[in-house]
C-alpha cells in the first residue's frame, strides 16, 4: 500500500482550514453574538421617499414608549457636529437626515431601547412631516440643466455632476480611430447590484465614560483604517478606540465603508453610558448600505480589417447615488475603471467618465472586486465579443490575435498601468482543450440548422489587485501597505498578528502556510491575529484582492526577517561563520553537513536561553510592507449556455475556469474561492438586481426581489490553473478572491450572444433574465 | 404577558416565559444563548436560522417560540456530542464546504434530515434539498461533495454493527 506524503502546512498543501473547527461547531463568534451586560439596541428609522424636505421631526410619542431610552435624531447628533460625516471619496454623506432625505431608505432616526424589538416598536410612533420633492433617478436627466439639485446644501453644488475624469491619450486615440479601417460600439449597463454577504453588517458600541475607552465590535473589514476614520469622524482620541472585527460572516466590499448606524450606535454609547448593539435587517442591508456598479458605458474599439485591435474609446457616466461614497483610492475618481484595455495590446486609449448625484443609496463598493475592475473587464469582454461577431472573427481567434504576448511583459498599458507578468494565450489554450472547443462549434451549427439556440461565452480577464504602491494608491490619504508582525515563543510555536481581516478567506489557515514554508515552524503551530486594532499591526484591510498581495507579502518578509536572526543564533550554536549557516525545510545547518542542524525550534528555545553576546533577546519582528506594484491575475474562462426559444430561459450547460493567480498557496482555498467568485458572477449575469421605480422606491430591498443563486441554479463548475509567478511579489502569489466575479459575468453573457448573434441581436444588459430573452428574440421574430 | 412554554432543545428540557412574539430564532439565540444559529434575511429565503423540529428542517426565523412549545429542537451546538463531530461536519470541513461559516449550521442541519431520508442522495437530490440554504461564499460544489462523503461514512458506519453481527453468528 502507498504511504501517503504528509503534507507539512508548506506553499502548495491544500490542508484543512484551522478555522473551520469553531464553525462546525457553531463557535464562530459574530457581531450578533456579542451580549454585554446592560447592552441596549438601536433601530433605525428610515426614509420612505427617495427625496424629500423635513419640516419636522416629533419623537415624543417614540420617546414614551416603555423600555425606550433615547430617540436620536439628526438635530441632536448636530449639537455635536455629527450630523454628517466624511466618505471614503472625499464628499460628506448625512448620519442622520437634518434637512433633506435623499434616498429611499436613508438614515432619519434612530431609537436606542432595552430591548430590539421595543426599538423597533418605536419607530412608527416617532412623526416625520415631509415635504416630498421630485426624485431624480435617471443618472443622465439628473444631469441636464434644470434637474432639481440633490445636494442643495453642498457650497458652490450647482447640479447633480459629481466629477469629470480621464485617462490615456486622447488625441492619439482620435488619429487611431480615424485611420481605422472599422470601428465596434457598444453601449452597455452593468446595473447596481448588492453584495449581500449573509450575515449583514452590525456593531456593539461599549464606551467606558469614566474612562473614555471605546470598545466597538464591528463588522469591519478594515478595523485599522476605521478606527483612524472614528477619530476624525467622532473626535474620539485614536488611542482610546479599540475596534475589534470578530468572525466576519461574508464581506464582497459590503464592510468596506462607515455607515451611520455605526457612528449613532457609538455616539449614543458615549452619550448613555451603556453598550449598544445595533445589527441591520436584510432590507436595511439591501437599501441603504454599499451597493455595487451602476455604471453606463459606451465602449468604441478602432480595428483594422485583419482584426488588429488599434484603438479603444470609452465613455462611462457612473451612479454614484445621494452621496459619493464610493470605496476607492483617492487619486482615482472611478476607481481602477481604467484597466479597461484589459489583456490586449491596444496602443492607444482614452477614457472619460462622468459621476452623477441621483435620489439612490450611495456606495459604489467593489463587490467582490479591485476598485471597479469588474466593470472595465466586463466592457472589454463584452466589446471583443462584439467585434468579433461583425468582423466574423472567431471569438477566440480574435483574442488569441491581439492579446498581449509573453514576452511583453513587463508590459505598459495604454492608460498607465504596468502588468507584472502573464501568459494569456496559455491560459486561453487550456479552457479551449478543456471545454473541447472545436467540437462544440461543430455541435453548435448542426444545433443551428434544426433553430436550436446554443452559445459559447468566451471571456479573457485581467485584474488589477493588491494595492498600492503606496505612493499611487491611499483611502483617504492612508497610503495602502499592509502589515505582519510575527512572534516565536521559547517552545517553537508562534503568533502572527495581521493588518489584513479575513471574513471567510481562510487567512488563520494559509498565512500560517506562509509562515510554515519561510521558516519551518508547522502551520499547525502558528497562530494567527487579526481585525483587533489593540492586538495587530496597522493595515489598510481586506477588501480588493489586497491580503495576500500586500499582507502576504508582510507576513514573508517578517518570516524572512526572523530566519536571518534565527541565521545568527544557529550559527552560535553550531560555532560556525553566519555566512556558512544555510537553511532548508526547518532546519538550519553548516553548509554542507546538513546532517548536524538545528531546527527551527531548537533555535527559538536559545533566542531566550542561549544567545551569542551582544545580540538582543527573543525572535520576532515586524513588517509594514509598500508592494512595488500591483499584481494582475488572469484567466480564460468559457461558457456553454443552450437557450429555451420558447421561454427565453438561459441554461448553463458547462463552464470551464483557467485562472492564474501566481503561486497558490493552498489550492483547496484558491479553488473554493473561485467556485465562490463564478456563483457571484453567475448571480450578476442572470439574477442580482437593485432597481428603483420613477419615485426612486427601491426593488431589490429583500431577497424575494433581490434573486442570489442557490445550490439548485448554480452551475458545476470545472476549474483549471495555469501558474505565472507574480515577479515582485516575494513568494509569487497574486490574489485570487476576486477574479472569477471579475471574469465571469462577461463570459455568461457573450454565451448567450453567441447564440444569438446570427439573428441580429448583439446585446442584452445584465441580468439576462429569461423575459428579456424571449423579449429579444420576439422582436427578431425568433421567439416560439 | 408571558406565555410558559417547555422546549427539548439538544435533548435538554429548556421552560421559559416568553412573549407571544417571540421568535423561535431569537428564543435560541437570546433567550438560551445558542448563537450558533444565524439570521440572514428574516424572510424564510436564506437558511442561515435553519434548525431541526422533531428531526424536520424550519425556519427559526418564520416561527414562533410558543409553537414549538412541546416538541423537540436540535441546533448545530448538538451536532457533536460527547465530542466527537457528526460525519457532516467533518465532512464539510474536509471537502471544504464552508468559507466564513456563516450558512454552515443551517446547511449542516439540512443536510442531516436530508440524509435521514435518503442514503445515497444524487447530486441533484442534495442540490434540492438544499435550495432553501443561501451561501455567498462556496459556490455549493464542495457542500454537495461533503453531503456525499457524509453520506458515504455513515452508510459505512450504519454497515458496521451489521457485520460484526454476522461474524458473531
Amino acid at each position: 500500500m502507498a504511504v501517503e506524503t504528509p503534507l507539512k502546512g508548506v506553499i502548495g498543501d491544500s490542508i484543512r482550514r484551522k478555522e473551520d473547527d469553531r464553525f462546525i461547531r457553531g463557535r464562530g463568534n459574530y457581531v450578533d453574538d456579542i451580549s454585554l451586560p446592560g447592552m441596549l439596541h438601536m433601530a433605525i428609522l428610515r426614509s420612505p421617499y427617495a427625496h424629500a424636505r423635513i419640516r419636522s421631526i416629533k419623537v415624543d410619542a417614540g420617546q414614551a414608549l416603555p423600555g425606550v431610552v433615547a430617540v436620536v435624531t439628526g438635530e441632536l447628533l448636530a449639537q455635536h457636529k455629527l450630523a454628517w460625516m466624511p466618505t471614503l471619496s472625499g464628499d460628506t454623506q448625512a448620519v442622520l437626515a437634518t434637512d433633506k432625505v435623499r434616498f429611499q431608505g436613508q438614515e432619519v432616526a434612530c431609537v436606542i431601547a432595552t430591548e430590539a424589538a421595543i426599538a423597533r416598536d418605536a419607530l412608527p410612533l416617532i412623526e416625520v412631516d415631509y415635504d416630498v420633492l421630485p426624485a431624480v433617478v435617471d443618472p443622465w436627466k439628473s444631469l441636464d440643466p434644470g434637474a432639481p439639485l440633490i445636494r442643495d446644501e453642498k457650497e458652490g453644488q450647482t447640479s447633480n455632476h459629481i466629477y469629470h475624469w480621464e485617462a490615456g491619450d486622447k488625441a492619439k486615440t482620435d488619429e487611431a480611430f480615424a485611420k481605422a479601417d472599422r470601428v465596434v460600439s457598444l453601449e452597455s449597463f452593468y446595473p447596481r447590484c448588492h453584495p449581500s454577504p449573509l450575515e449583514t453588517c452590525g456593531i456593539v458600541a461599549d464606551i467606558n465614560s469614566a474612562t473614555g475607552q471605546a470598545n466597538l465590535y464591528m463588522t469591519s473589514q478594515a478595523p485599522h483604517a476605521h478606527r483612524t476614520l472614528f477619530a476624525i469622524v467622532a473626535g474620539l482620541p485614536e488611542e482610546k478606540i479599540r475596534i475589534i472585527s470578530p468572525d466576519i460572516g461574508g464581506g464582497f466590499g459590503n464592510k468596506v465603508p462607515i455607515y451611520p448606524g455605526y457612528v449613532v450606535a457609538t455616539a449614543a454609547s458615549l452619550l448613555i453610558g451603556k453598550p449598544v448593539k445595533w445589527v441591520e435587517d436584510r432590507s436595511d442591508n439591501l437599501i441603504s448600505t454599499g451597493f455595487a456598479r451602476d455604471f453606463h458605458m459606451r465602449g468604441e474599439m478602432a480595428l483594422s480589417d485583419s482584426g488588429q485591435m488599434l484603438g479603444l474609446r470609452v465613455k462611462l457616466l457612473s451612479d454614484n447615488g445621494a452621496f459619493f461614497a464610493d470605496a476607492q483610492p483617492s487619486k482615482f475618481k472611478a476607481g481602477l475603471f481604467h484597466i479597461v484595455t484589459g489583456s490586449y495590446d491596444i496602443p492607444t486609449a482614452f477614457v472619460e467618465a462622468d459621476g452623477a448625484y441621483t435620489n439612490k443609496a450611495p456606495g459604489g463598493v467593489a463587490y467582490r472586486c479591485s476598485f471597479r475592475v469588474t466593470e472595465a473587464s466586463y466592457l472589454i469582454e463584452r466589446l471583443v465579443e462584439n467585434a468579433a461577431v461583425e468582423m466574423k472573427m472567431d471569438p477566440a481567434d480574435i483574442r488569441l490575435k491581439n492579446f498581449i504576448k509573453p514576452e511583453q511583459f513587463p508590459y505598459k498599458s495604454a492608460t498607465g498601468f504596468e502588468y507584472d507578468s502573464g501568459d494569456y494565450p496559455r491560459a486561453m489554450q487550456l479552457a479551449l482543450d478543456k471545454l473541447g472547443y472545436k467540437e462544440l462549434r461543430k455541435e453548435q451549427a448542426e444545433k443551428r440548422k434544426k433553430g436550436e439556440l446554443m452559445g459559447i461565452g468566451v471571456a479573457s480577464f485581467t485584474e488589477v489587485v493588491g494595492a498600492g504602491p503606496g505612493k499611487h494608491y491611499d483611502i483617504v490619504g492612508l497610503r495602502m501597505f499592509d502589515s505582519a508582525e510575527l512572534r516565536v515563543h521559547p517552545t517553537g510555536k508562534a503568533i502572527l498578528k495581521l493588518g489584513v481581516k479575513s471574513q471567510g478567506q481562510g487567512h488563520e489557515t494559509t498565512f500560517a502556510q506562509i509562515v510554515a514554508n519561510e521558516l519551518g515552524i508547522p502551520a499547525a503551530d502558528v497562530e494567527v491575529q487579526e481585525g483587533d486594532t489593540d492586538n495587530t499591526p496597522y493595515g489598510l484591510g481586506t477588501y480588493a484582492s489586497r491580503s495576500t498581495p500586500v499582507g502576504g507579502a508582510a507576513t514573508a518578509v517578517v518570516s524572512r526577517k526572523l530566519r536571518d536572526k534565527a541565521k545568527i543564533i544557529a550559527a552560535h550554536l553550531l560555532e560556525a561563520s553566519e555566512g556558512d549557516i544555510e537553511f532548508d525545510q526547518g532546519k538550519f545547518f553548516v553548509r554542507g553537513a546538513p546532517s548536524k542542524a538545528k531546527t527551527i525550534q531548537e533555535i527559538a528555545f536559545a533566542a531566550y536561553t542561549n544567545l551569542p553576546d551582544g545580540l538582543e533577546a527573543g525572535l520576532e519582528g515586524v513588517t509594514y510592507y509598500d508592494p512595488p506594484n500591483m499584481t494582475f491575475p488572469f484567466g480564460t474562462y468559457m461558457v456553454v449556455v443552450d437557450i429555451d426559444r420558447g421561454t427565453g430561459q438561459v441554461k448553463v450547460r458547462r463552464m470551464v475556469a483557467v485562472d492564474d493567480c501566481g503561486v497558490r498557496i493552498n489550492p483547496m482555498v484558491v479553488e473554493g474561492q473561485i467556485h465562490g467568485g463564478l456563483t457571484e458572477g453567475f448571480g450578476i449575469a442572470f439574477m442580482e438586481l437593485i432597481t428603483f421605480d420613477e419615485e426612486g422606491n427601491c426593488i431589490g430591498s429583500n431577497f424575494t426581489d433581490y434573486l442570489l443563486p442557490t445550490a439548485w441554479e448554480t452551475p458545476k463548475f470545472e476549474t483549471f490553473e495555469t501558474v505565472t509567478p507574480s515577479p515582485h511579489h516575494p513568494i509569487g502569489a497574486k490574489g485570487v478572491g476576486e477574479s472569477a466575479t471579475v471574469g465571469s459575468p462577461a463570459a455568461f453573457v457573450n454565451a448567450v450572444i453567441d447564440a444569438v448573434a446570427h439573428l441580429g441581436i448583439t446585446n442584452i444588459d445584465m441580468p439576462v433574465t429569461s423575459d428579456k430573452v424571449w423579449a429579444a428574440l420576439n422582436e427578431k421574430g425568433a421567439a416560439e | 404577558m408571558g406565555q410558559p412554554i417547555t422546549v427539548t432543545v439538544n435533548g435538554e428540557q429548556r421552560s421559559a416565559e416568553v412573549e407571544p412574539r417571540l421568535l423561535l430564532v431569537h428564543f435560541l439565540r437570546e433567550t438560551l444563548r445558542l448563537t450558533g444559529t444565524h439570521i440572514g434575511c428574516d424572510t424564510t429565503h436564506c437558511g442561515a436560522c435553519t434548525v431541526l423540529l422533531d428531526g424536520t428542517p424550519v425556519k427559526s426565523c418564520t416561527m414562533f417560540a410558543v409553537q414549538a412549545d412541546g416538541q423537540q429542537v436540535t441546533t448545530v451546538e448538538a451536532l457533536a456530542a460527547g465530542g466527537t463531530l457528526h460525519p457532516i461536519q467533518a465532512a464539510f470541513k474536509q471537502e471544504h464546504g464552508l468559507q466564513c461559516g456563516f450558512c454552515t449550521p443551517g446547511m449542516m442541519l439540512t443536510s442531516i434530515a436530508l440524509l435521514e431520508e435518503k442514503k445515497d442522495p444524487t447530486d441533484e437530490d442534495i442540490r434540492w434539498a438544499l435550495s432553501g440554504n443561501i451561501c455567498r461564499c462556496t459556490g455549493y460544489m464542495n457542500i454537495v461533495k461533503a453531503v456525499k462523503s457524509a453520506a458515504a461514512t455513515m452508510n459505512a458506519q450504519a454497515a458496521v454493527p451489521a457485520e460484526a453481527a454476522a461474524v458473531g453468528s
